[in-house]
């Protein structure tokens, strides 16, 4: 009747309604959501979470977004110059809030942020019944900070990332390190004295990347060192986590450094091209000298930033 | 006293299957549409995979203000979901469940059956007509068209079977089913069945309703509870039009092991799936195809029908 172009009589009815029939007996693909949260994918955008520690206020973000919902207001803190230096001055965060009234999910600040300070969270279940509540102040930015999800791992046979690539290793080699992304254990707060005791040789520093697997852990080339005490978190480090391919001088200072390749999964310890090295001189507006720089990076046995109580 | 009590616990028995089987095939299309779509349906009302969804829809029709159009014919307006719906219920009551399970034996049941399923339509045309409104009349007019096209086949493939039975008394087909009847009378089930669907205007013969197109026709202008009493009478219809197929083609309460009304409801929830199904898989008929259909598919299938019942009967006679 219906199906002419169908081969037997029918042919084309039948199929009709094999495939319906086919669903039924298929499972649903509706996701129950207010009972059932759905399954996001690792990039998805849903709240801007900030790691304030990182945030060196230098407003890349609040002058790249599209829309200025941006709010940042900060002052200046002289720190005391010790053992007779120079009296340095840094930039301290005074507020930092996001209207997501405005936001248009654009991601750009996430993007400019040289320091790590910005991150996709997949949260989405923030409305609320008064348009002002919207905004986020950096207290709560700071809340989405932990349901940050790990980055997914590159792809099987895709060209490392350059910053892993540089440094003359194959980059799978740690793939085997555990993806401790969810273990964060409650960020505390960095350690904001200079040590100056610790004030070393440059070099000693090492010169990969370590992977910080806690967001709080990246810091900017300016902050504060951390105190060699939180070495608690290496022994659990895993057995292929290699010690950098730091340069020799790395291992002349005997000490035995667990720190990490940056395995493939460790996406968020790779530094965007136009970031600045770890390397403090590169953020200061003059180099240290030998002795006496506040700068944290020169300390010999500075935990590496993946140290999460940093 | 005991005759009264009799016919008063079968006409309850029957109201009751009246109200409650259209439920139920309500929201066995709800939930089977919904999965053959990937969905799950209602989920919500009455806590278990939303069983009480027609139950909470009923409630939310009776609380809707009931429009009536300026321009509609009051009256007829008002009436028109009634005339849409008692004829199904007076369907029922001569339809036999089991042996000696029916409301009332009429030794003309077949004629009564098809004669009261032919005002159901009319609750339709009268709708399409007093709204007052175009894509109402458009899909009254379009009722009107589709019931003469399907009433003919519809009526060709009955007597096929009352030839066959030498009976137009429906318990009295049931009777005389034998289960060889199934490969004789195949082409008249699928033309009683087509056709029958067509009368009900369910999808894919539902070009009077169209809601994408002519916004449910007949009903554009209805709400609340009338619009609810259509929706009752489309079910009721699939009820109907199943037990019928059942009694008529498919030997009723004729089967193994399982009681007899058990039987007749299996078969008729059976017919009830296929519509639901049907009505899933394909797209509506445009409306010269569903004449074309009807006039040069179902009247000389039914006619063939016919004459191959006629032939066998007098070679088995």
């Amino acid at each position: 009747m219906m199906s002419s172009v169908a081969h037997i009589p029918g042919e084309g009815l039948a199929k009709g309604l094999a495939v319906t029939l086919r669903h039924m007996l298929d499972k649903s693909v509706t996701q129950q959501y207010p009972e059932v949260q759905p399954d996001l994918p690792p990039r998805s955008r849903g709240v801007i979470a900030l790691v304030e520690e990182n945030c060196t206020v230098c407003m890349l973000c609040a002058r790249e977004c599209p829309d200025w919902c941006i709010y940042i207001d900060s002052h200046k803190e002289t720190l005391p110059a010790p053992e007779g230096g120079r009296p340095r001055a840094r930039n301290v965060l005074d507020r930092f809030a996001i209207d997501f009234s405005l936001c248009m999910y654009c991601g750009i600040c996430i993007e400019v942020c040289p320091f790590d300070a910005l991150f996709w969270a997949p949260d989405f279940e923030y409305a609320e019944h008064d348009i002002l509540d919207l905004l986020h102040e950096k207290e709560r930015l700071g809340s989405w900070v932990e349901s940050v999800p790990p980055p997914p791992p590159h792809e099987v046979g895709a060209e490392p990332p350059k910053e892993v690539a540089g440094g003359g290793r194959p980059a799978r080699e740690s793939r085997t390190a555990p993806a401790r992304a969810a273990q964060s254990p409650g960020a505390s707060q960095p350690v904001e004295q200079p040590s100056a005791e610790e004030a070393a040789s440059p070099r000693e520093r090492p010169r990969a990347r370590t992977a910080p697997r806690d967001v709080r852990g990246i810091r900017p080339p300016g902050a504060l060192p951390a105190k060699p005490a939180p070495d608690e978190s290496v022994p659990d480090e895993p057995e292929a986590a290699k010690p950098a391919p730091a340069p020799p001088s790395d291992r002349a200072s005997g000490e035995e450094r667990p720190r990490r390749r940056l395995s493939p999964r460790d996406v968020r310890n790779i530094r965007p091209p136009g970031a600045l090295p770890a390397k403090p001189p590169a953020s200061e507006p003059e180099p240290p000298g030998g002795s006496g720089p506040p700068d944290p990076g020169a300390s010999k046995s500075q935990e590496p930033p993946e140290d999460s109580t940093t | 006293m005991a005759e009264v009590l009799d016919l008063a616990i079968r006409l309850i028995l029957i109201v009751a299957a009246f109200l409650v089987l259209p439920l139920v095939i309500g929201q066995t299309e709800h939930k089977v549409m919904a999965h053959m779509q990937s969905r799950l349906g209602p989920m919500y009302a009455g806590g278990f995979h939303g069983w009480a969804q027609l139950i909470a829809d009923g409630v939310k029709f009776m609380q809707k203000e009931d429009v009536i159009p300026a321009a509609a014919d009051r009256r007829i307006f008002a009436i028109a979901p009634a005339v849409a719906l008692v004829p199904y219920l007076v369907v029922l009551a001569v339809i036999p469940v089991g042996p000696g399970l029916v409301g009332a034996d009429l030794n003309v049941g077949l004629f009564f059956v098809l004669a009261v399923m032919g005002v159901g339509v009319l609750g339709s045309i009268m709708a399409g007509w007093s709204s007052g409104n175009k894509f109402s009349l458009l899909g009254g007019m379009r009722s009107a068209a589709q019931l003469v096209s399907y009433e003919l086949p519809l009526v060709l493939a009955t007597s096929s079977v009352a030839m066959a039975a030498g009976t137009l008394s429906l318990p009295g087909i049931v009777e005389a089913w034998e289960w060889w009847w199934l490969p004789w009378q195949a082409i008249g089930l699928a033309v009683f069945f087509i056709a029958g669907l067509a009368e009900l205007r369910r999808p894919p013969f539902d070009m009077p309703i169209a809601e994408s197109e002519i916004i449910m026709g007949p009903m554009t202008e209805y709400t609340g509870i009338r619009f609810a009493l259509f929706m009752l009478a489309e079910y009721a219809g699939i009820v109907v039009l199943s037990a019928l197929t059942t009694v008529l083609f498919l030997g009723g309460w004729h089967g193994p092991v399982l009681p007899g009304p058990v039987w007749t409801l299996i078969k008729v929830f059976a017919l009830a799936f296929i519509v639901i199904w049907v009505r899933v898989s394909y797209p509506r008929l445009r409306e010269d195809q569903l004449q074309k259909l009807a006039w040069v598919g179902l009247v000389p299938l039914a006619l063939l029908q016919l004459a191959i019942t006629g032939v066998v009967r007098v070679f088995t006679a």
